[in-house]
């Protein structure tokens, strides 16, 4: 019965076999070994999208893995995501940008040990026919109260992200409810919302970090920046083991320490500075954000 | 438009360099679709079989389901998947939330009611004439069954195909449950979208050549075995 194709395909479902064994193999090596329990040793960081498209933890993860023999597991999501991870107790730790909405899943427990790291601060950007004429202003409110007044397209980012609750509160202080068709929530990262903006010639609100390495995709200027409403303030803090014991605590703590240490202070503050000339983030460990004046 | 070209030239720039991290992508992309396309088919291919060859109450049923299993979007695979596997999930305990094994099993999910919907109308549209020969001339139960599976095997290997097509190309369960973490669970679909969000649209468009590549190799593979020549 043993025929050629019948050894052809043998030869062939083998090779497929082989390649996908192979492979898996290969993966599986990096797997932690038998003796390390893989619940003391991953770290499940959750984070804001800047932080990732910024590729700043490609530079922080392998020294920290270095130096403390934790595995981080590093996912990006929106801030807002990310504190409901935590208060589920499914992430270890947290690095993200809207203190605001920190302080609160803080006051109700789910995250203990809390301290500023590093901040950048937002920009406003737009067309550069700037229908709204925004252009040079210094108040960010006044900024968004004219973009809402010539009904000018504004894109949100809409995913409830530290960008995105920070915009809401300029919409508040600016006694605005944005609605109608001038107003789009793309309900992404500030990466394809700074596109969608770029495509429609709208205006947005965006991180500085992010607006940088878009930048040579987007034809949209700063048009407002500088206002101390627009800083963007980056704390670490870890999820309480006290009220989800399979939180991996000292995973996070040392995860938290190094970010604060010299040498991660370091690697922030120079972090962008070969590719975009500029600086992305500037470190702040030890300070709060009442020296900002929050 | 210079995206495409741009693209190109950095997908060979990409392979010709023997980059590692595109390396890991991809043996991770190849590793993680085709486990879960392998063991779509070893469940998905018996029950196709059956629902053939057998009948009972509530076949139709089952086929309905089956079939609207085919049309389940990868996206409420991938959250319900998360659900199960996040800490405070049932299956907490196996801390498998963000690792290479929760996407072979959204994928595998999401892969196995097209292969058995496919096996099931490749086993089906055999003469059924031919499964009463063979039991009369005496073959085993277990021997008709292979015989029918290689009357089938066009049917059979386009199963395959769909399903490992559909899994290979999946995004938003495999960001979901996978986490795209760099180095672990990061494939060539979610890479595109990270490098997107970085603003690096040739990176992007050279990672979506390679992904390409890879899936049109795989399915020439499996067209050659699904016929006796060669297909290009």
């Amino acid at each position: 019965m043993i025929n050629n194709r019948t050894v052809r395909d043998a030869c062939l479902v083998s090779f497929l076999a082989i390649l996908c064994i192979g492979f898996g193999s290969n993966l599986i090596k990096q797997e932690p070994t038998i003796g390390q329990s893989p619940a003391k040793k991953d770290v499940i960081v959750a984070m804001t999208t800047s932080i990732e498209d910024s590729g700043l933890l490609d530079d922080l993860v392998p020294a920290i893995e270095k130096k403390t023999g934790y595995k981080l597991k590093k996912v990006a999501v929106g801030t807002g995501q990310a504190l409901a991870l935590a208060e589920k107790g499914e992430v270890d730790a947290l690095f993200v940008n809207s203190p605001k909405a920190e302080r609160k899943v803080l006051a109700g427990g789910a995250v203990i040990n809390r301290h500023l790291v590093m901040h950048n601060d937002f920009v406003i950007v737009g067309p550069d026919t700037d229908k709204a004429n925004i252009r040079g202003k210094k108040n960010a409110v006044e900024a968004f109260s004219l973009i809402a007044k010539n009904q000018a397209l504004f894109v949100s980012r809409g995913d409830d992200s530290g960008t995105n609750k920070l915009e809401k509160d300029l919409w508040k202080q600016a006694n605005v409810t944005p609605s109608g068709t001038w107003y789009q929530q793309t309900g992404s990262g500030m990466a394809e919302t700074l596109q969608v903006a770029n495509q429609k010639l709208g205006y947005t609100l965006a991180d500085r970090a992010t607006y940088i390495f878009q930048k040579k995709n987007l034809s949209l200027p700063i048009l407002v920046q500088g206002d101390k409403k627009l800083l963007n303030l980056y704390h670490v803090m870890e999820v309480n083991s006290q009220k989800f014991p399979r939180v991996n605590s000292a995973g996070a703590k040392a995860f938290i320490n190094y970010v604060l240490s010299p040498e991660g202070q370091t690697l922030i503050a120079a972090h962008g500075k070969k590719e975009f000339k500029q600086a992305l983030f500037y470190g702040d460990a030890g300070k709060t954000e009442k020296d900002y004046g929050f | 438009m210079n995206t495409i070209i741009e693209g190109a030239v950095k997908a060979l720039e990409l392979l010709t360099d023997g980059d590692c991290d595109v390396f890991q992508v991809m043996t991770m992309t190849l590793f993680v679709s085709g486990t879960a396309t392998a063991i779509s088919v070893l469940l998905g291919l018996p029950l196709g079989m059956w629902l053939a060859l057998v009948d009972f109450a509530g076949k139709q049923t089952l086929n309905s389901l089956i079939n609207f299993g085919m049309g389940l979007p990868p996206v409420v695979i991938g959250l319900v998947v998360s659900v199960f596997l996040w800490r405070s999930g049932p299956l907490g305990n196996l801390d498998l939330i963000y690792t290479p094994t929760a996407m072979i099993v959204a994928q595998a999910i999401i892969a196995f009611p097209i292969v058995a919907g496919f096996s099931f109308t490749a086993i089906i549209s055999i003469n059924p004439k031919l499964r009463w020969r063979l039991l009369s001339m005496g073959a085993t139960q277990w021997q008709v069954n292979w015989l029918l599976i290689k009357e089938a095997r066009l049917g059979l290997m386009a199963a395959v195909i769909a399903g490992f097509g559909r899994v290979i190309s999946e995004v938003g369960a495999s960001m979901m449950v996978g986490g795209n973490i760099k180095g672990q669970t990061r494939v060539l679909t979610t890479a595109i979208v990270t490098e997107v969000g970085k603003g690096n649209y040739d990176v992007a468009m050279a990672i979506a050549y390679i992904l390409l590549i890879i899936t049109y190799t795989v399915i020439v593979l499996l067209t050659i075995l699904q016929h006796d020549r060669k297909i290009l």
